[in-house]
């Protein structure tokens, strides 16, 4: 049956590529999928970029599809790719890699970019966004929107309370005792605003990963087989978060939607909050008030997970298609390209020199919160990401609602997700 | 009945119709209005068409409307077509196996195709048909519901007609567009409205078959838009979903009498 | 003989259909449940009940069973009663009847998918609808869809939203159809209107609500949409459903196996009923 249909697919493939050899004169065409996880006209600021490339590239043809979230996109992806017909090239999340290496869908750059300015595009990326591209000694990953978390502040409540404006909490014990002054109450004693709020919905993983980071320890191996969720720190970490609500009471109890925080900032809500900077646009945009954006507070030090989407390039397609996908990939992540990206979107310009055109300076100049999350990128670690993420992920997930909704202690919460984490992973262990 | 009874009932009816009408109210308020009064009802906000303009050019909605135009067309034609026949061998032939067959029908009123995602997936994936609108309908187009509202109707159709029909020389097929369709005229316009809004708001089946724009219905690129990182954005979505409702909201303040009315001859009930 | 190869061939068309999307996928659950899920290089292989055992131990199986089995519960009556009442409402003769009959349709012309963003906008903390409500009243606010207490009952009040508007048609269109008369007859001896609708009305209207409890019993098990949106299944599973699970499992974790196995409990719930409803409906059909 599989058989038949790869050969019947395979033969389908040649007689198209026949027919287009026989008609015109040889064109590359690529499938490229790719997400949208930002506001605006984004597909068709997408769209043009292909249509440019093309025009400058007359040999190859970018066919780009949209495919939703970064969570169907690896679907879409991932069941195009045992259909037999993958797409030449795709963005999906870096922490994708593990499971696209594990269904044996994907190529290694290295192995496609051997010509001497391709090896050396490679190179040209922040060091921070390459953790979640490599693993094993190869590249999987070319780094395209790339996020950290950032800590935004509403200026004026800080002034209201009696506090600088310009100095935001630098470390685990100032963001307390600020969010403390800052946590309003009515006069029975209701709150009416919250002094700093950390999302948990969703993907409350990535969050905790900023305060696993600031307290100085890792939650997987490079290799992706072994979780490190009931390490003694980790629980020091979790403590903290669930102790903003339950014992400073500064943070509203709960799961706190992630969708909804970027408003409850907006609607002053909360004097502060943590989230992505894929949100700086939307929040120059839409806050009637004066902002900052910081890096996350210290524990023992700096810390916080990248995040956001990678290139990869699919096994099955055709040589002179995998060819043609480095050469957009390189097209799509040049500085000026780069730079542009960050801008329209608020992603971090992926590579150290796009923060050298003349477009990124003026807009830094313009807006110097832009270069927080550059700036941040020394103290950051990998997104978490393991052999079957998603289910060790929801396990992780699954233990942090469970201790910030008060069912499980943080200990017994991280106990439970390791647990379920190793019953995943013994398998790739060998 | 007492003035004062008649009072609460009214005031009741109002309660519950404002409760359920919320969702829209706020939809129109929050659309109409600039981001900053999302969540601020004050009677003065200013009003602005902006938000339709920024939801529209966000996404391809023209073509999501079109999908699903041609989606729900697609199943409701040939949903009316099988069931129409299915429905007349049920009720007017006596072949082998007729009941056991029945009783297979109705299994899928209980086990629709909206919980064997998984294998109907796998057998999509097999024809080939990922990410087509045909793959979307298919699970649906032969309706239990649909064949037993007819075979009900039909069975009501007196046998005498059918044989007039037959002695003037009429076939199988004959018969059945002469005399039966005609005579459902209610039922089909019934079961026209249930299938429309039903599979013009269905949402996890298209999600999971579809992967691109040429084949997402409007549920699928709604959702696709409103989660974003940035988080929700009320007004965008609130106009997006007007926008795509308005054919649906226009059609039922139209025909809402006849509706109810074919509902009533129809006899689902 | 004729007649014969008339009946199914007229039938065909739909049974090939049917058979191909609800019967064999049915089967193919079964089948599929008792093998490994393929991996790239490793082929399925035969396991028995293997996923039944891991399922059996998966606490978040459990909870998602629990958790439909409220849902259905807190579901269904309430949508049922408030769709009679609405329909007994609109079908007198009323201030401002066509317009309240519009608004009590509405859910089943907007998206689900869609409204339940709405709804999240309501159920939020602070400034959502409701705690604007509640704030009016100073009460302190609470993270309704946040906490494990309360956010199943959120989406349990859409629901409800959702299916008393639609059902509220059906019985709409049957009360449309009992006779004035009877009522007249009713009142001229001098029965009150409760004692008439408990004893003329409402045994009027059982075909009706068998047809929407049965409707009412497959979309607790369906309707997963606000979820997607509003919860994903948290706070730590506390609003999990089964089919959401199950997409979760199938989709997002790739394990179609165990996939399959659990849809079989699905199956398993819905035959329950069926065989149940069965009985019942070969009743109505004699009454008939």
């Amino acid at each position: 049956m599989t058989f038949a249909r790869a050969a019947a697919t395979t033969l389908a493939l040649g007689l198209a590529l026949l027919a287009g050899i026989a008609l015109a004169q040889p064109t590359t065409e690529i499938t490229f999928y790719y997400p949208i996880a930002v506001g605006g006209p984004i597909t068709r600021i997408v769209d043009g970029y292909a249509e440019q490339f093309s025009k400058e590239h007359p040999s190859i043809r970018v066919k780009p599809v949209y495919t939703g979230t970064y969570q169907e996109s690896i679907v879409k992806a991932l069941t195009a790719y045992r259909s037999g017909e993958p797409p030449t090239t795709a963005i999906l999340l870096s922490t994708d890699m593990f499971t696209l290496i594990d269904e044996d869908a994907i190529v290694p750059w290295d192995e496609l970019a051997k010509a001497a300015d391709e090896a050396a595009w490679m190179k040209a990326f922040f060091p921070a966004f390459m953790k979640n591209s490599q693993t094993g000694g190869k590249t999987w990953g070319i780094p395209f929107q790339r996020s950290t978390i950032v800590l935004y502040w509403n200026k004026e409540i800080f002034k209201e309370a009696g506090l600088d404006p310009n100095k935001p909490p630098a470390t685990w014990a100032e963001q307390v005792e600020l969010a403390k002054k800052l946590t309003k109450r009515d006069a029975s004693g209701n709150v009416t605003r919250w002094g700093v709020q950390v999302p948990s919905s969703g993907f409350p993983y990535w969050l905790f990963q900023g305060f696993t980071t600031q307290n100085d320890v890792l939650l997987m191996n490079e290799a992706g087989t072994q979780t490190h969720f009931d390490d003694p720190k980790v629980i020091e970490a979790l403590q903290y978060w669930v102790d903003l609500s339950a014992r400073h009471k500064v943070m509203a109890p709960g799961v706190i939607e992630w969708g909804t925080t970027p408003k409850d900032f907006f609607e002053k809500k909360t004097a502060m909050m943590w989230t992505t900077t894929g949100n700086l646009t939307n929040v120059r945009n839409n806050a009637r008030f004066e902002f900052g954006v910081a890096m996350l507070p210290a524990g023992r030090h700096r810390g916080s997970p990248t995040g956001g989407g990678n290139f990869y390039v699919f096994k099955k397609a055709p040589a002179a298609q995998q060819q043609a996908a480095v050469k957009f990939a390189k097209w799509m992540t040049s500085p000026e390209r780069a730079a542009q990206w960050g801008i329209d979107t608020g992603y971090v310009a992926v590579r150290p020199d796009a923060w050298q055109t003349a477009a990124m300076k003026k807009y830094v100049a313009d807006f110097p919160a832009a270069a927080v999350a550059r700036d941040q990128l020394q103290y950051a670690v990998a997104e978490l990401s393991t052999h079957e993420n998603q289910r060790v992920t929801k396990a992780l997930n699954d233990g942090l609602q469970a201790a910030l909704t008060g069912a499980k202690s943080p200990a017994q919460a991280m106990k439970d997700a390791q647990a379920e984490a190793e019953r995943i992973l013994r398998p790739y262990r060998r | 009945m007492s003035a004062p009874g008649r009072l609460v009932e009214t005031l009741a009816a109002w309660l519950l119709g404002a409760l359920w009408l919320l969702p829209l109210a706020y939809a129109v308020w929050t659309a109409f209005h600039p981001r900053e009064f999302s969540a601020r009802f004050v009677p003065t906000a200013p009003l602005t068409l902006l938000n339709f303009v920024e939801a529209w050019n966000a996404a391809p909605f023209a073509r999501y409307l079109i999908n699903t135009v041609a989606l729900v067309t697609i199943i409701l034609v040939a949903q009316l077509l099988l069931c129409t026949l299915a429905a007349y061998a049920f009720a007017r032939y006596e072949f082998v196996g007729r009941d056991l067959a029945f009783l297979l029908v109705l299994v899928q009123l209980m086990i629709m195709p909206d919980v064997l995602i998984v294998e109907n997936y796998r057998t999509m994936n097999r024809l080939g048909l990922v990410d087509t609108i045909v793959a979307i309908g298919l699970p649906y187009m032969a309706s239990a519901f649909g064949i037993f509202l007819l075979r009900q109707t039909f069975k009501t159709v007196p046998k005498e007609l059918d044989e007039a029909a037959r002695v003037e020389g009429a076939g199988a097929l004959q018969t059945l567009w002469k005399v039966y369709v005609p005579l459902a005229r209610p039922v089909y316009v019934a079961y026209a409205l249930v299938s429309v809004s039903y599979h013009w708001n269905n949402f996890l089946w298209p999600l999971i078959v579809t992967n691109s724009v040429t084949s997402r219905p409007l549920t699928v690129g709604l959702q696709v838009f409103s989660s974003t990182d940035q988080g929700v954005d009320w007004s965008i979505i609130t106009a997006a979903t007007l926008l795509t409702s308005a054919p649906l909201l226009g059609a039922f303040l139209l025909f809402q009498r006849q509706f109810v009315q074919s509902f009533m001859r129809a006899g689902i009930r | 003989m004729n007649r014969n190869l008339t009946g199914w061939l007229l039938l065909l068309p739909a049974a090939l259909l049917l058979v191909t999307f609800t019967h064999y996928p049915a089967l193919g659950t079964l089948y599929h449940s008792l093998f490994s899920t393929p991996k790239a290089g490793r082929a399925a292989v035969w396991v028995g009940l293997d996923n039944y055992q891991a399922m059996a131990a998966d606490p978040v199986f459990w909870q998602s069973l629990k958790n439909n089995l409220l849902f259905a519960l807190g579901t269904i009556p309430t949508s049922i009663a408030l769709a009679l009442a609405m329909a007994l409402l609109v079908n007198g003769k009323l201030r401002g009847r066509a317009f309240l009959r519009l608004s009590y349709f509405t859910p089943t012309i907007l998206p689900m998918i869609a409204v339940a963003n709405i709804w999240l906008f309501f159920f939020t903390p602070g400034y959502g609808l409701l705690e604007q409500v509640t704030g009016l009243f100073g009460l302190p606010t609470h993270n309704w869809l946040g906490s494990r207490d309360t956010a199943l009952a959120c989406l349990i009040a859409v629901t409800i939203w959702k299916e008393a508007g639609f059902f509220m048609i059906f019985y709409l269109a049957a009360l449309q159809s009992i006779a004035p008369v009877l009522g007249e007859a009713a009142s001229l001896e001098g029965a009150g209107r409760w004692y008439f609708f408990r004893r003329v009305t409402f045994p009027l209207l059982m075909p009706t609500t068998l047809f929407v409890l049965v409707n009412a019993v497959i979309n607790s098990f369906r309707l997963v949409d606000h979820i997607v949106v509003m919860t994903r299944g948290g706070p730590d599973n506390a609003s999990q459903l089964l089919l959401y699970y199950i997409y979760d499992v199938g989709f997002k974790f790739w394990d179609t196996a165990y996939a399959a196995a659990l849809t079989m409990v699905l199956l398993v719930i819905l035959a329950a009923f069926a065989l149940g409803q069965f009985v019942l409906l070969d009743r109505r059909v004699h009454y008939r």
